[in-house]
């Protein structure tokens, strides 16, 4: 029994244990592959956007130079093939707890998330008053993260078929040959990083309450204020009854 | 509110030691993995790779080695597909012109007691042996692919035509590989460049003894007279103007692998 002299505050089981395992693992991971990869990538560095007359190389010397890429090339191979295990068993069990502990129902996206997560975008742009329901994932997160995960198992099948094109000359040539395999390889590593500052952004502004249930799994409310919290209910149970 | 079993009220107190909890496991995994990535890059270096690195380095050789056939071959291509000059990359070992005078190969191989058995060979010796040409993609372990057609003799058939591989001289064919050495080095005429290449790969089909580009004879840069094509492994073991073939059992000592890279280079 508490008793009613004692401060009390109500929490809302998040995230459970697994993926906040995985989750933060993940980051110093992918943090390791993305720099190892990048000194890969500085020996043949044949990438660049083309805007009209602008070229954007990637990456410009000074920033080769400020994160001291150039001649690295035996350095970044071996990181990046010691760590593609850690990363690819992370990422793998990540998934595979998903399917099984059935939690990917709060993550996939529904029928309607595509037009819901336009919304969630156009509320966040402040173009919309009314704000979409958050539930565990809104929308938009549920198409992000969902685009984010088949895009981590990309990035593996991508990357054997760069490391083994020959043993695995079937998987190369799926993916469009050695050439455009490395390329669709380096555009994820792009898009990874565009989603982490993304991602960033969007923790930051969902403030400390948000950021502390990745860690600690729970939401929190106090009790005195009521606060509320948006649990979504499961769709066949009536709440009426 | 529903999903009562998600919900609980608990003491104040006991939520601070929860959260505090929680955080300093996340300070664990976060540190400790910055730790031993800190460890890794402080460690000391195997032929010039950090040691836990060159430790998994071996294990994926291992794994490919376990999981592949060496005798998997290249995907090859039409003849016109190829490029017309082909990317010269990496002089060591092609830099005087001296070493194209009155060339020679050096062939050590072991006679019937084990003991060693130096041949001499010319030109005229390997051209003497069937002609065959591949066309493949060309892999740089920078990145890089080009499609190429080269000519020459199958490394297998010239190691079998002169028993050259057995441990005691024996005679070998691709079917019947017994008693061989484990595996095959090679330098340059100037020996300023070196590779070591497992036998199996040595005797891949595809593995060219090469003296043509294109149907010509190799540019002097491509390792002009007499260079190696391993379609199966990245461009750093197709070594040019050969000089000495050797066999060994331990890994002959090799260029780049000393320089951090793994030893196979296997694609």
């Amino acid at each position: 029994m508490i008793s009613s002299q004692e401060e009390t505050v109500l929490i809302t089981k998040k995230h459970s244990l697994a993926v906040r395992w995985f989750h933060w693992v993940n980051f110093p991971l992918l943090t390791v592959m993305i720099w190892s990869g990048m000194l890969i990538y500085w020996a043949n560095d044949e990438y660049y956007i083309q805007l009209g007359s602008l070229t954007l190389k990637f990456f410009p010397q000074w920033f080769y130079k400020a994160l001291n890429i150039p001649f690295r090339l035996s350095v970044g191979m071996a990181w990046h093939f010691t760590f593609m295990w850690f990363f690819a068993i992370n990422g793998v069990g990540y998934f595979i707890y998903l399917i099984l502990s059935r939690e990917y129902k709060s993550l996939f996206p529904k029928r309607n998330s595509l037009i819901g997560s336009l919304q969630v975008t156009l509320y966040d742009f402040g173009l919309k008053k009314t704000k979409p329901i958050q539930g565990k994932y809104n929308d938009a997160q549920r198409v992000i993260y969902t685009v984010i995960i088949l895009l981590g198992g990309l990035m593996l099948l991508t990357g054997l078929a760069i490391y083994k094109p020959i043993q695995q000359s079937w998987l190369t040539t799926s993916l469009g040959g050695y050439v455009a395999a490395r390329l669709e390889h380096f555009i994820i590593t792009i898009i990874f990083v565009a989603f982490f500052v993304v991602h960033i952004a969007q923790v930051v502004k969902a403030g400390w309450r948000n950021f502390q249930s990745m860690v600690t799994g729970v939401d929190i409310a106090d009790t005195e204020t009521q606060e509320t919290i948006v649990v979504e209910l499961p769709k066949n149970i009536n709440p009426t009854i | 509110m529903s999903n009562s079993e998600e919900q609980k009220v608990i003491k104040k107190r006991n939520w601070l030691i929860t959260k505090w909890l929680s955080f300093a496991a996340l300070f664990i995994i976060l540190g400790g993995i910055s730790i031993i990535v800190y460890s890794i890059d402080n460690s000391f270096t195997d032929s010039g790779a950090k040691v836990p690195l060159r430790k998994v380095l071996n294990f994926n050789e291992l794994i490919n080695n376990k999981l592949f056939s060496v005798n998997k071959l290249a995907p090859e291509y039409q003849k016109s597909e190829a490029v017309k000059i082909a990317k010269v990359n990496g002089g060591y070992g092609v830099e005087d012109p001296d070493d194209t005078t009155d060339y020679v190969l050096i062939l050590i191989r072991r006679d019937t007691q084990g003991k060693s058995d130096t041949v001499y060979l010319d030109m005229e010796d390997i051209k003497a042996l069937p002609y065959k040409e591949v066309t493949f993609n060309f892999k740089c372990i920078e990145g890089w692919s080009q499609i190429t057609n080269w000519g020459g003799v199958s490394l297998g058939t010239f190691l079998a035509h002169y028993n050259a591989g057995s441990r005691l001289g024996e005679s070998f064919s691709k079917d019947q590989q017994t008693n061989l050495f484990k595996y095959c080095g090679l330098t340059t005429v100037d020996e300023q460049y070196y590779v070591g290449i497992d036998m199996p790969s040595c005797l891949q089909e595809q593995t060219l003894l090469c003296y043509n580009l294109n149907g010509k004879k190799l540019p002097f840069d491509q390792g002009y007279p007499l260079r190696l094509i391993v379609p199966t492994k990245y461009g750093i073991k197709s070594i040019k103007r050969i000089g000495t073939i050797f066999f060994s059992d331990s890994k002959p000592k090799d260029f780049w692998y000393n320089k951090g890279y793994d030893y196979d280079a296997a694609l």
